[in-house]
């Protein structure tokens, strides 16, 4: 294995608590209380540790992270250290003053969620009335703050076909950035993936919409396009390689090399605290397991794209091959690769015969029992 | 708000400029420079470095390359086409405002 460099950069999950009930949340579906939380001292004592492990930059998340009261003051932290920070927020109920107050302790860019370009589609998705009309508040707020502002569309079935009026929301709110994000079936959207996944031709509908626009918008606005897995012939560089440059931290502590990865039964993962983040980066075996490329079996292994896209996803192994260690199915070498087209022809059967399937099991604590089989 | 933009294109007289959202900062970890900007962070090499420090909103193109070309013992037309080329992909990708 080459030398391990230092981390770019870390997603902080300061809390699991959301006004929000989105069906694809990237949160674990066991999610943690408030009273698991790290204490103030324990994040700023751990951003001083990132900073001096090489972290250039740190999104803060959630769950909301603005649910956060000392949010203000690990920004303030991290800007003090020359920490870039990015604050991912869903901008519903954000209190007056607070946008500023965030400015004003160096906050570097605000990403904010649309879960739908139209009102009756965000407060369906994320299952609040009123949460589109608080969005496009939250980001005239910003933007009069002078903050710098990613619109950021988790895209499925229910808002594919509202690509380009995002694409006009975003423009006349002053972003300069958008994302278009296909949503990645883990977790939530794991249990959603019937209700949740867009059929073939609105998915390729959509890839020429946002080429032709990222062309016409050069120089306007940045559009970045998260693929869909489903209809991929390669894999992604999942976190560009397992702990090759980045890792996140659970709102408890716990470090991950991503968000997903507690997924995976045969990790054990570390907190800070019992251990440094340093300790943790160079010799965690949850970060070891999948470093690099000797982990790799067949078709990865002897793959010429083993170092452009590292194998994919481990969590996606781990879901639809049951093998952390194996192919992303999303890989046309996958030998499982045709499970990813007969999940997206079950899903439309399911929505076609509006099966109860097809209906969202909102993220929220215990939530995911919903999905558990009824009891005669 | 900003409402309908329009593509910027470099020429002699732009006054280019980092936005607030980007930033060159020396790295004490790696002992390089880094530019910091949402999602992306980028490692310059000195060509581009020497160029986006001169990014301060008050120099000219024009004055950006006379600069180089004096540091750099090089003429201006061979150096011009990369300054030009450099700014255009940046303020393309929203790093640098023109």
């Amino acid at each position: 294995m080459s030398a391990l460099l230092p981390p770019i950069g870390m997603l902080a999950e300061l809390t699991h608590r959301c006004p929000l009930q989105c069906p694809y949340c990237s949160n674990p579906v066991e999610l943690l209380k408030a009273n698991r939380e790290l204490d103030t001292a324990a994040w700023l004592d751990l951003f001083d540790q990132a900073a001096d492990l090489g972290i250039l930059q740190v999104h803060l998340s959630g769950g909301e992270p603005t649910l956060r009261r000392d949010l203000e003051q690990m920004i303030a932290r991290l800007s003090a250290r020359g920490v870039y920070t990015n604050l991912i927020t869903a901008g519903v109920g954000i209190a007056d003053g607070r946008i500023e107050a965030f400015a004003e302790a160096g906050l570097d860019h605000l990403q904010l969620s649309f879960q739908g370009a139209r009102p009756e589609t965000t407060d369906r998705i994320g299952n609040q009335r009123g949460a589109h009309e608080r969005k496009l508040d939250t980001a005239r707020r910003a933007v009069a703050a002078g903050l710098p502002l990613t619109i950021n569309a988790p895209v499925h079935r229910h808002n594919i076909e509202q690509v380009p009026e995002f694409i006009e929301l975003a423009l006349s709110l002053g972003a300069e950035r958008l994302e278009i994000a296909n949503v990645q079936y883990g977790g939530w959207a794991l249990i959603n993936r019937q209700a949740l996944m867009p059929d073939r031709d609105a998915v390729m509908r959509q890839a020429e919409i946002v080429e032709a626009a990222a062309r016409r918008l050069t120089g306007i606005l940045n559009i970045d396009f998260v693929t869909p897995d489903y209809f991929a012939i390669y894999p992604k560089p999942c976190m560009g390689g397992w702990a090759r440059d980045a890792f996140m931290v659970a709102p408890d502590g716990t470090v991950l090399p991503c968000h997903a990865a507690h997924t995976i039964p045969t990790l054990t993962f570390e907190r800070f605290g019992e251990r440094t983040l340093a300790e943790i980066w160079e010799d965690s075996p949850a970060f070891n397991a999948f470093r690099g490329t000797d982990w790799m079996l067949e078709p990865c292994r002897s793959c010429e794209r083993r170092e452009i896209d590292w194998g994919g996803c481990r969590c996606q192994a781990m879901a639809i091959a049951g093998n952390a260690a194996a192919t992303d199915p999303a890989c046309i070498k996958s030998p499982l690769h045709a499970r990813m087209a007969t999940a997206v022809a079950e899903a439309q059967a399911a929505a076609a015969a509006h099966d109860r399937n097809a209906e969202f099991v909102y993220r929220r604590i215990g939530g995911a029992a919903q999905a558990e089989p009824e009891k005669a | 708000m900003n409402g309908r933009r329009e593509r910027a294109v470099v020429s002699t007289d732009s006054v280019p400029r980092l936005p607030s959202h980007v930033r060159i900062q020396f790295d004490p970890v790696r002992q390089a420079h880094a530019v910091l900007s949402p999602e992306k962070v980028f490692w310059p090499n000195e060509v581009s470095l020497d160029i986006l420090r001169r990014c301060d909103g008050k120099t000219n193109v024009d004055a950006i390359v006379a600069d180089l070309a004096r540091v750099y013992d090089a003429p201006r037309e061979e150096l011009a086409g990369d300054v030009f080329a450099f700014l255009q992909e940046w303020s393309d990708k929203l790093l640098v405002r023109l």
